[in-house]
């Protein structure tokens, strides 16, 4: 980084990376969703609600969500295993857990909600990129839900926080802060950290983090409107 | 999640009794369960510990060998945590493989340890980018009765703080063991993992299993001796305020100022 505060990739600490998200990419999904976070190029696609199979796993009381967090071979530099990795298993579950809290799932009993995320490149930052693309399918899909959810990162490069965390900073930065909230209601429900943080840059960090998540949620809402509300819209 | 009448019964008395501040086992909110550590509990292992926070009981073993690095981090050591949940430990675990519970508790009680470096892993190579020790923390889950996240922690820490490390010589460029010589591991930071949970308003540290079976959501906060906040684990069906999330560190550096000093005891 440079002393005036310009990055690797030439940003400013306080920018995001370049974001455009498309809605209603897949025609058998039921909502799905292309994200391009960077040189993240995600999609999300959503099943449901629907019947539960295996039926064992139904709920009399309440719908359930599943989450695949699903990275393709060739999304990486090095060829990755297709076999789903313990880090792809537990993002899906922290995935799952930051979307459930939007949605409304005892109106579904003994149905399931499907999210399936494939990240068809990764360049850091993924799990928040996917996030984002998943919650803009689940609305595309209909479902009824108490907001939209946004994620974005922070981090601690070069002793400076920043936004929006890349791949490169990651790799050679001090923290990484992946972080998800529900704009309207402002309630976090995704938050994790890897990296030495002093308990006041921690704060300065979520603060930082929920600030780019405020500007994901307006090019979610966007996207939305383009394909529901602007002309060519069916 | 049990679904008896007198499950029910206990959930709402935890919550009610929440309100007025209190805890169904009489614990203040910050306050943690009895913890006993006792180390070199199995001789066989380089270093062991079996910990106890209340009724959740974890004992962790430490094996030490030479491997090749990691293709990227030639000039590291490998430091690899696992943990399991025996199926003795808990009536609804099945053997089979990992379920994302699991492997979530081993990734976050890793995490902990990686993040805060408490081991300084440069000091583990033995020829650059060919050769290095590994350390090996394998927890096993042999009571489950709540916050194993922290169970595993502190039994990992105290088992890495007891273990000694074989000296190795390269011969050939191949690792010999050197009889009869070993070291302390190379501490720099004492890592403590502190886990809360949201139920309703409250925060309250170091949930039973009774309190995770009526939580809205949990945490697990990982601090360092000097006072730094270095991992951090967000989990559960609902979310958090902002305020509750700075609260929530604030208490993650007080409660574990006390377990750390535990920890230096065996040191």
């Amino acid at each position: 980084m440079t002393e005036d505060g310009i990055r690797c990739d030439g940003r400013r600490v306080d920018q995001l990376r370049n974001i455009s998200i498309k809605v209603g990419v897949l025609k058998n999904a039921d909502g799905s969703a292309y994200i391009e976070f960077g040189k993240n190029k995600i999609l999300a696609g959503v099943f449901g609600p629907r019947d539960v199979h295996p039926k064992h796993m139904a709920n009399q009381d309440t719908g359930i969500l599943r989450c695949r967090y699903h990275m393709s071979p060739f999304s990486v530099t090095e060829r990755k295993n297709p076999a789903p990795s313990r880090r792809e298993i537990e993002i899906s579950k922290v995935l799952k857990e930051a979307l459930e809290p939007a949605l409304i799932l005892k109106d579904f009993p003994r149905t399931v909600i499907d999210v399936f995320v494939e990240v068809l490149q990764a360049d850091g930052g993924s799990r928040c990129a996917a996030l984002d693309a998943a919650a803009v399918a689940l609305a595309d899909a209909g479902i009824p839900m108490r907001d939209l959810v946004s994620a974005c990162a922070a981090g601690k490069v070069a002793d400076r926080i920043v936004l929006d965390v890349n791949n490169e900073e990651d790799q050679e930065g001090q923290a990484d802060m992946p972080v998800a909230i529900m704009p309207s209601i402002g309630k976090v429900t995704l938050m994790q950290l890897d990296g030495i943080l002093t308990p006041e840059e921690y704060k300065t960090c979520l603060q930082t983090a929920i600030g780019g998540c405020r500007t994901v949620y307006e090019i979610q809402r966007k996207a939305l409107v383009e394909k529901y509300f602007e002309s060519g819209a069916q | 999640m049990g679904s008896t009448i007198l499950d029910q019964l206990r959930r709402d008395k935890i919550t009610d009794l929440l309100k007025q501040g209190k805890r169904l086992d009489g614990r203040a909110l910050d306050e943690q369960r009895p913890l006993t550590i006792e180390t070199g509990v199995i001789p066989k292992a380089n270093g062991s510990a079996r910990v106890k926070l209340g009724n959740t009981e974890v004992i962790t073993g430490v094996k030490v060998q030479p491997d090749k690095p990691f293709p990227d981090l030639g000039d590291k050591g490998i430091l690899i945590c696992t943990a399991e949940i025996l199926p003795l430990a808990d009536p609804n675990v099945e053997p089979g493989p990992p379920t994302e519970d699991v492997i979530e508790l081993a990734r976050v009680v890793d995490r902990g340890i990686r993040e805060t470096e408490m081991i300084d892993l440069h000091q583990l190579v033995l020829l650059e980018n060919k050769s290095v020790v590994g350390i090996f923390i394998d927890s096993s889950v042999i009571d489950s009765a709540g916050n194993l996240f922290d169970a595993c922690s502190y039994a990992s820490v105290a088992a890495v703080l007891s273990s000694t490390i074989p000296k190795y010589e390269i011969k050939d460029e191949a690792p010999v063991l050197v009889e009869g010589v070993t070291s302390k591991p190379p501490i720099k930071t004492l890592p403590v993992s502190v886990t809360m949970a949201r139920i309703g308003d409250n925060i309250v540290v170091d949930p039973s299993r009774e309190e995770e079976e009526c939580m809205d959501a949990r945490i697990t906060i990982t601090t360092n001796s000097e006072g730094n906040i270095c991992a951090l684990q967000k989990g559960g069906n609902d979310g958090f305020s902002v305020d509750q999330l700075i609260k929530c560190s604030e208490m993650a550096l007080s409660v574990g100022t006390k377990i750390r000093k535990r920890f230096e005891q065996l040191m």
